[in-house]
């Protein structure tokens, strides 16, 4: 694709853009934290027995009309007939509410074969699992730091896994604005953004590598021109691959099942960002990185040639 | 025109087309689904302490620890443990949900069973029953061993026996230089197993038990199991056992299949339209990168579940990524003034560095969460993320250039514009082609 403007040049404006996301998310996360799940949070487990299957949409209405809504996860189906309803909540039900659920019971079931039975949960591996998986990004970006700086350089892996922190950090602030609910499929989401965007990073970096052995630049206007050529080159590539994956979310996210809407709609923001960070956030970082370093090398070789 | 290159590229067409559309029911059949997926059966325990105590925190917190030992030894993907409120009785609970019917009874006794070793110092016998009970307090415990117990058999009298380790080599030391000449006696749930004499001091910290009922391979390995499982700080009680359906919802993950179909379609479309012939054969790499992981994944027995089915979606990303690199290459060289054959050999070779580089960083990534992400979710993502990304490079980068480089070699079709080449691009030399 031809260059239609100098990326290098307004980078400056994208870690505006990003860092005014980030720290907005920091705020809202600081001040009301996540809206955690029953997969994360100890709630309430209510179960009860019809005589006929469990109309999904029904039982989620019953709530309703007790003020109680049921997150996209938390109704499951159980019985070997499926007529048993299990509905996780992410709070503490009062001895009022539990009646009102038993009479709402009554009401849109009037054959229901069993009265509601209450438990409080307290999810123990959901969280364990969250734990896990942050522990796992933290050492996989190390490993990738370590290879990419053996086969790139150094500046390459940083860049790459800031760029990686980055859309992590952008889903998890999406979700804090957005107020959306955080589940277990959250976990499988982020995980498969931190594979995709250091993916996208590398085959950026690998053509930037390319070009600066064939042009040798030698200021830091030149390496700026060398990675915006670079950028534009892969750009053809960029658009096609995130437009492939990006329609795979979108779809998944208006026709797929309701249960998945969060893990698709993190999808849909990681991919963008993902992308986005390659071209806008990794490749300018490591062009002042390397642009400063070389400064520094002209000043000595300056140095050196006056004495 | 080559008609036998025509001809071999044709063949691997149908070869793949047909293989896939006559065996993929059964491979997907095949399959073990999760519990987010397919469901599985839903477990209450109630935890049994002692008389008039209650669950002290780091009580709780050993237990369910020990549960979720025990559930991943049934090697299961991603189970649901939660501790529940009093029952009638007042006894705390647990409820714990796993995939799959087929070991439900297996699942009912590894996750209850208590494996309570104990060595004492001394016994006494019962003369009426015949009952022996141990004195005193125990020297060592399962807890006092490492969690490597196994089978072995003794090397000197044959025997089936279970090779134990002390955490503590100390431990054993003291053990056997205090009781040197004397038997001790070692209970297995409340049962003497065995009361071998020392016949000298164990400098290794680890030794073998036999006796008893370990008498065939198949016990040992049981009581094994159960030793590495850890010993439940309190016995658990079965209160109900219950299937249950997927926590992703029935009719929610039939819309998915849809969607996820619509998807395919849409993106097949999409390479068609910009690539022509080449995004043709690149459709058709995919079809043969999605058969290839099915079958992986139905070999190796590993069970799928939401976040490994989002580790394989990536990899059709990252399939369809590395077709993409390769064609805009292809492309570049065109513009440099290459021939279509020559573009597609030395494009292919360029693309090849970066798309080799690339999927090995996401490969370490993969590799890495499957060392640190435990049990569970993490590392079943982790699994699918590597075999998506070896066998995206099986199909999409080996089978997708082999197909491409028989089919331009043939000469069936020529104009570059059948690759997805635009008029633009090629300028200078059209004419050369």
């Amino acid at each position: 694709m031809k260059p239609r403007f100098n990326i290098v040049r307004l980078s400056k404006w994208f870690f505006m853009l990003s860092g005014a996301i980030t720290i907005a998310g920091i705020i809202v996360f600081a001040l009301f934290g996540f809206n955690l799940s029953t997969d994360f949070k100890a709630g309430s487990r209510i179960q009860f027995q019809l005589n006929q299957q469990v109309p999904d949409a029904r039982v989620r209405q019953m709530f309703q009309s007790v003020g109680l809504t049921i997150g996209d996860t938390g109704l499951t189906v159980g019985g070997i007939e499926r007529n048993v309803a299990i509905v996780t909540l992410p709070e503490q039900l009062s001895a009022k509410q539990i009646a009102a659920i038993q009479s709402a019971e009554h009401k849109f079931f009037p054959s229901a074969k069993q009265d509601i039975q209450v438990n409080s949960v307290d999810p123990f591996v959901a969280q364990q699992t969250a734990r896990k998986a942050i522990w796992a990004v933290l050492a996989a970006a190390v490993c990738i730091v370590v290879y990419v700086a053996i086969r790139f350089e150094f500046r390459f892996a940083i860049a790459g896994i800031i760029a990686l922190l980055h859309d992590a950090f952008i889903v998890l602030a999406a979700f804090a604005l957005l107020r959306r609910e955080v589940d277990l499929t959250f976990v499988a989401a982020l995980l498969t953004i931190v594979g995709y965007s250091i993916n996208d990073t590398i085959v950026i970096f690998d053509r930037i590598r390319e070009n600066v052995k064939i042009h040798k630049p030698e200021d830091i206007d030149a390496l700026r021109d060398v990675v915006n050529k670079s950028l534009w080159q892969t750009m053809t590539r960029s658009i096609n691959t995130v437009f492939t994956v990006l329609v795979a979310a979108v779809i998944l996210y208006f026709f797929g099942g309701v249960s998945i809407r969060n893990f698709t709609f993190a999808l849909i923001i990681g991919l963008i960002s993902g992308a986005y960070s390659s071209i806008f956030i990794a490749s300018p970082i490591w062009v002042a990185w390397r642009g400063r370093s070389m400064r520094k090398h002209k000043a000595v070789a300056n140095e050196a040639s006056v004495q | 025109m080559k008609w036998g290159r025509l001809f071999a590229f044709l063949l691997m067409v149908a070869a793949i087309i047909g293989v896939t559309a006559g065996t993929v029911p059964q491979v997907w059949k095949s399959i073990p689904l999760g519990l987010d997926l397919r469901g599985g059966v839903d477990l209450l325990y109630a935890v049994d302490t002692p008389k008039g105590q209650s669950l002290s925190d780091s009580g709780r917190q050993a237990l369910l620890k020990a549960v979720e030992m025990r559930v991943n030894s049934l090697g299961v993907s991603s189970p649901s443990i939660d501790l529940e409120g009093k029952n009638q009785l007042g006894q705390d609970q647990i409820r714990v949900q796993v995939a799959g019917v087929k070991n439900q009874q297996e699942a009912v006794q590894v996750i209850g069973a208590t494996a309570q070793l104990a060595i004492y110092g001394d016994a006494t016998i019962d003369k009426k029953t015949g009952k022996i009970t141990p004195v005193g307090a125990p020297l060592a415990t399962g807890a006092d061993l490492k969690s490597n117990a196994k089978w072995v058999v003794d090397q000197q009298d044959g025997k089936n026996a279970v090779a134990i380790e002390f955490k503590q080599a100390q431990k054993w030391i003291d053990i056997t230089k205090k009781y040197v000449g004397k038997p001790i006696f070692v209970f297995l749930n409340g049962q003497l197993l065995t009361d071998p004499v020392i016949q000298q001091v164990m400098y290794s910290g680890s030794s073998e038990i036999s006796g008893g009922s370990l008498t065939t391979p198949q016990a040992c390995m049981a009581l094994a199991n159960e030793l590495n499982a850890g010993a439940l700080p309190y016995p658990l009680t079965l209160e109900s056992e219950t299937s249950v359906g997927p926590s992703l919802g029935q009719t929610s993950l039939q819309r998915t299949m849809v969607a996820g179909l619509i998807a395919i379609i849409i993106i097949f479309a999409f390479m068609i339209c910009v690539y022509r012939l080449a995004g043709l054969i690149a459709d058709i790499a995919l079809i043969a990168y999605g058969y290839l992981t099915l079958l992986v994944f139905s070999g190796l027995h590993v069970v799928l579940t939401l976040s490994g089915l989002a580790a394989l979606v990536l990899g059709v990303g990252i399939a369809v990524d590395a077709n993409i690199i390769t064609y805009e290459r292809i492309k570049d060289e065109m513009r440099n003034g290459r021939s279509l054959r020559s573009a597609v050999r030395i494009g292919n070779k360029n693309a090849l560095r970066t798309i080799v580089d690339s999927n090995a960083t996401t490969f370490i990534a993969g590799a890495v969460m499957y060392i640190f992400g435990g049990q569970g979710d993490v590392r079943g993502f982790a699994v699918a993320l590597m075999v998506g990304i070896i066998v995206s490079l099986l199909t999409a980068v080996l089978l997708s250039r082999l197909m491409l480089l028989t089919f331009t070699a043939s000469g069936a079709v020529r104009r570059p514009w059948w690759y997805g080449v635009g008029k633009g691009v090629l300028k200078q030399h059209e004419t050369q082609v």
